[in-house]
């Protein structure tokens, strides 16, 4: 397959061409889930429009390594998974805008719907990116979720970030 | 957990290591992109951290204990008893908040 299963980027991504790409040939492919994590415009409680611009730093290397190992894991968990795609925007960004895509096709949907949500558990908790938000009175970085921690205890792995 | 070697000249000599450290987000705002650090051959992630909470200042103030800090060593997460390799890349970070 001649695309990168996991690439971190500045620019934008098409979720159709992603798709596409990700189902090209595989007539063993019966199922495709993708996820499109989007910069919201407010935290928790906040008015619309709180938020009005977000920045997201990695690790060069350690970033790209943690995902690609991530999606070994999910290969192991998921005997019948297929194709994975997941890429990762970092640099600024502004409300509305697609931060992260995690796709993946599979022959029947249960495995497809699960390896989507484990992954993308996976990389909340583990994979080095950091969000600075800012808002009308500052830029601040983003705290951990303990929630997401929790989400990847479901799958039986200790996160411990938050 | 100094090591000491007989020098073969009637005394000790300590033996250290340089390993590499980098910051991110918010560390790397307060303490720069990294710094070189000479430590005990022995040492320990955990222990590379008191060196630099030793060097007082912002350094004491961003790894201070209790405060939540994640580290990696050679690109991969890492705890305070991981050990280190002479020349090894440490990173120290807040908690990941990607995705």
């Amino acid at each position: 397959m001649a695309w990168a299963e996991v690439q971190v980027q500045t620019t934008d991504f098409d979720l159709s061409a992603e798709v596409a790409a990700l189902r090209a040939g595989d007539g063993g492919a019966g199922a495709v889930v993708a996820f499109v994590g989007t910069v919201r415009d407010r935290a928790g409680s906040q008015a619309p429009g709180s938020i009005t611009a977000m920045e997201l730093e990695h690790y060069p290397g350690m970033t790209e390594a943690a995902i690609q190992a991530m999606v070994g894991q999910a290969r192991q968990r998921f005997a019948d998974l297929r194709s994975v795609r997941i890429i990762h925007r970092v640099g600024p960004l502004l409300p509305l805008d697609q931060i992260v895509l995690v796709a993946v096709s599979s022959a029947h949907r249960g495995t497809a719907f699960q390896a989507c949500e484990f992954l993308m558990d996976y990389l909340k908790t583990q994979a080095p990116f950091w969000k600075k938000e800012t808002a009308p009175d500052g830029a601040r970085w983003v705290d951990a979720r303990v929630a997401d921690d929790e989400a990847l205890a479901r799958w039986g792995i200790v996160a411990g970030n938050a | 957990m100094n090591t000491a070697a007989d020098t073969g000249h009637g005394h000790t000599l300590q033996v250290q290591m340089q390993v590499q450290v980098r910051y991110f987000a918010a560390l790397r705002e307060a303490l720069g992109n990294g710094q070189t650090v000479v430590v005990p051959a022995s040492c320990t992630v955990g222990q590379l951290r008191d060196v630099l909470i030793g060097q007082g200042g912002p350094h004491a103030q961003m790894l201070a204990r209790g405060r939540a800090v994640r580290a990696a060593v050679a690109q991969q997460m890492a705890h305070d008893d991981t050990p280190l390799a002479p020349g090894a890349e440490v990173a120290f970070f807040p908690p990941v908040t990607g995705g």
